[in-house]
């Protein structure tokens, strides 16, 4: 029996898609069968509850299980789309100083008895939250976009890291634009991963769609038919898993040579 | 016009903004994962030019100097472009002539207290969990 995995979702910067990232991994996982506890590390300016959806069916928090309010099992939120989900809710009331790295051991540790996979959603910057979302975590996913302020604060985060023993971490580049990195105003996948150094987990591509998932609350993957973003997802939690598993060809489709040859006339 | 026609055909050079980014990044990763100030990044500077100064008449104006990153290992770039090379180095305490054209620029009511701002960064900076 492999042992139970922690993971911290993390990336320095804010409003690269780390929780975006963080629900959709959960799901994905969840769906794969397996048992997961997904806990929103930003106290104060949670936001992980909107996007499964959960935020009218949260009663207690981390800091009521910790304050002896309630037992744990009665602060996870079970998703009922998908009973192999739960949320663990931070205190929205509250800063990022009302809970220490020792608090949140307990919490996660307390949860790898009965969940396969716990993921911590962690916030933004390198301050306390960030402290408390790493303390009890093996191995840490990085996400980062393809522009020079994300990538240089996940380089500062990857330096944290290692400095505090987290040596298992992997990289997930979001929102690239294959039509900008073809036209080399973006810098590509390999551009990202040369300067990192990191192992790369996956590559999401940028999708309108993830907008209309957020104002829904439905994570992409609970979607029928997966968009290309969505297969890039459920590529990534297999990949953690074990599985090998190709990276999607993003590449734009070729303008045919007739095409070219009718816009240079026009 | 033939120019024309070939620039539309195979794409013209201009530079591209990825490889602006990909080096502004390298140099500015450099800097912070060395963690070396500012202040003395800038004495090793001069102590380096005073040294080869003594030896060589160096381009002041065309000179690089920069720590650049990739793949996590951090080098120090010196591009010194010589004028002349001296047939009699100089002595190792001969001054280094390098014109110094901005304006000295000081605060009004002497320095101001800035200890226990750099204090408090440092200290998040190196987040020592047990």
């Amino acid at each position: 029996m492999a042992m139970n995995r922690i993971i911290v979702i993390t990336s320095g910067k804010g409003g690269v898609g780390k929780t975006t990232c963080t629900a959709n991994l959960g799901m994905a996982l969840a769906k794969a069968g397996k048992r997961v506890a997904v806990i929103d590390a930003d106290f104060g300016l949670r936001n992980l509850d909107l996007l499964l959806g959960l935020e009218n069916r949260i009663v207690y928090t981390a800091l009521d299980v910790l304050a002896g309010e309630c037992r744990l099992d009665q602060a996870l939120v079970k998703d009922k789309r998908q009973p192999n989900l739960a949320l663990l809710p931070a205190a929205q009331n509250r800063s990022k100083e009302s809970i220490t790295p020792e608090q949140m051991k307990k919490l996660v540790r307390a949860l790898t008895k009965a969940y396969n996979f716990v993921l911590i959603d962690s916030p933004a910057g390198i301050e306390m939250g960030f402290r408390n979302a790493i303390a009890a975590a093996r191995e840490a996913i990085i996400v980062t976009t393809p522009e020079i302020s994300a990538v240089r604060d996940a380089d500062r985060v990857i330096g944290l890291l290692e400095a505090n023993d987290i040596k298992a971490m992997r990289l997930i580049i979001n929102r690239l634009k294959p039509s900008m990195v073809e036209a080399e105003q973006m810098m590509s996948v390999k551009d990202v991963q040369d300067i990192l150094a990191v192992p790369l987990l996956g590559v999401i591509p940028d999708d309108e769609q993830v907008v209309v998932s957020t104002n829904n609350g439905e994570p992409l993957i609970l979607g029928k038919e997966l968009t290309q973003a969505g297969t890039a997802v459920s590529n990534i939690a297999r990949r953690l898993q074990g599985e090998k598993v190709p990276l999607m060809d993003l590449s734009v489709p070729k303008d045919s040579f007739f095409k070219k040859l009718r816009q240079l006339f026009n | 016009m033939i120019s024309d026609f070939f620039e539309r055909l195979f794409g013209s050079r201009e530079p591209v903004s990825r490889d602006t980014a990909k080096q502004r990044l390298r140099f500015v990763l450099a800097h912070d994962r060395s963690d070396i100030s500012p202040q003395n990044l800038e004495k090793l500077r001069q102590e380096i030019l005073e040294v080869v100064s003594r030896y060589v008449e160096l381009d002041f104006d065309k000179l690089e100097f920069s720590l650049e990153s990739d793949q996590r290992i951090t080098a120090l770039m010196a591009n010194l472009p010589i004028r002349r090379v001296r047939t009699n180095p100089l002595e190792p305490d001969s001054p280094v002539e390098e014109s110094e054209d901005a304006p000295k620029l000081e605060l009004e009511d002497g320095a101001v207290e800035l200890d226990e701002v750099v204090e408090e960064a440092s200290e998040t900076a190196d987040i020592p969990l047990d």
